[in-house]
């Protein structure tokens, strides 16, 4: 199905060639922005992955010169992540920078993350850790704390979000994720990391400044807070006792 | 006698749809295979009551129908145990069949540029 991922150097490195993946659903008003920031601020090529929208997200990303990976229906943004770190192995890649469709992540941070993947397998771009302003309801704050203060324990490293979308796997990382990337709700964020950190590689972080999203509500109220809370505490849960890959292995 | 009279029949018809389903390949053997056991062990005791009641006693439960109960409720939790099992992994195959869907379509020659409406269940397909 796809190539075995590369033999594992014995410590994190700096890409060679880097791909920028921006998972995308329903955000036809500002991914054509996004991509065309993108384009003029970093010198890496683009690949949008259009998670089934039913608008015109993979239109408007191709209009405005991105590479398209188009799903036939929407499986959520860690499926659309799987897609696009395999089209970057497929490719010849060898890093991959996340990056948001929803305008919120400054591009002007991608070179600084490229960067940090010299001394760190996965470095996220966080958004609690001085710089900028980032604002969010009472209990999402605990539930990201909690899960903040899990994961730095459990990676014994100092991480302040590790929910944060922004971020950049390095070719360790991409053997890693290729193959195994958790589809689920919060997988793509928390429990990648705990993936990383089972399979002996680094995650640092970088902080940096976000901006308000170009498009889209927020989706904070009071019942969703509590739901995020609780799956927040199911999956740093389940992280700690979880054997192997999080999703039962597709035969090849 | 009349409930005997029920649950015979309620197991045969039981057994019958069972088999029907497998017959038009319907229902798969693996899945088939615990339904005709339950069937067949349903009839059995329909119609031969007084063994479950020894069973049960046996067991040393004070009557046969908590025995009854107790094996129901497992059997089922069993099922829908096994159930969630397979649609998790049928939702993981049809998860990475898509992703692969969308590597080999990106993979296609460039697609002509959308004119008039736009099927919006297959956005950037090749009419």
């Amino acid at each position: 199905m796809s190539r075995p991922p590369a033999v594992p150097s014995p410590a994190p490195s700096r890409p060679r060639r880097v791909l920028i993946v921006v998972p995308a659903f329903n955000e036809q008003s500002v991914v054509g922005n996004v991509v065309r920031e993108l384009a003029g601020s970093v010198d890496h090529d683009v690949l949008v992955v259009d998670d089934g929208s039913a608008d015109l997200t993979s239109q408007v990303a191709v209009a405005a010169g991105a590479r398209v990976l188009t799903l036939p229906f929407n499986i959520g943004v860690g499926g659309a992540m799987r897609a696009g770190f395999r089209y970057a192995v497929r490719k010849g890649y060898d890093g991959v920078v996340q990056v948001d469709a929803d305008g919120q992540h400054d591009p002007s941070f991608v070179p600084a993350l490229i960067d940090a993947l010299a001394g760190a397998d996965v470095v996220i771009g966080a958004r609690f850790a001085g710089v900028g302003g980032y604002q969010v309801g009472y209990l999402r704050r605990c539930a990201m704390r909690m899960l903040s203060y899990g994961i730095s324990t459990l990676a014994g490293n100092r991480l302040t979000d590790v929910t944060s979308g922004f971020r950049a796997s390095g070719p360790r990382a991409l053997g890693l994720f290729v193959e195994s990337y958790p589809p689920e709700y919060l997988g793509d964020t928390v429990e990648s990391l705990v993936l990383a950190h089972r399979a002996g590689l680094s995650v640092a972080q970088l902080p940096v400044a976000m901006r308000a999203r170009q498009a889209g509500a927020p989706s904070q109220n009071l019942p969703r807070s509590v739901i995020y809370l609780a799956r927040a505490a199911m999956i740093l849960l389940l992280a700690t006792i979880r054997v192997g890959p999080s999703s039962p292995r597709a035969p090849a | 006698m009349s409930a005997q009279v029920w649950l015979v029949v309620a197991a045969i018809l039981l057994l019958v749809l069972v088999i029907e389903l497998m017959r038009r390949q319907r229902l798969r053997e693996k899945y088939a295979a615990l339904w005709l056991l339950v069937s067949a062990a349903v009839l059995f005791f329909a119609i031969f009551p007084r063994v479950f009641t020894k069973i049960s006693n046996l067991l040393g439960f004070g009557l046969p129908v908590n025995l009854a109960f107790a094996i129901a409720v497992f059997v089922l939790l069993a099922v829908a145990m096994q159930l969630s099992f397979e649609t998790g992994r049928l939702e993981d195959r049809v998860q990475r069949l898509a992703e692969e869907v969308a590597l080999l379509r990106a993979d296609l020659p460039a697609e002509p540029p959308p004119d008039g409406p736009v099927d919006p269940d297959r956005p950037g397909t090749i009419q």
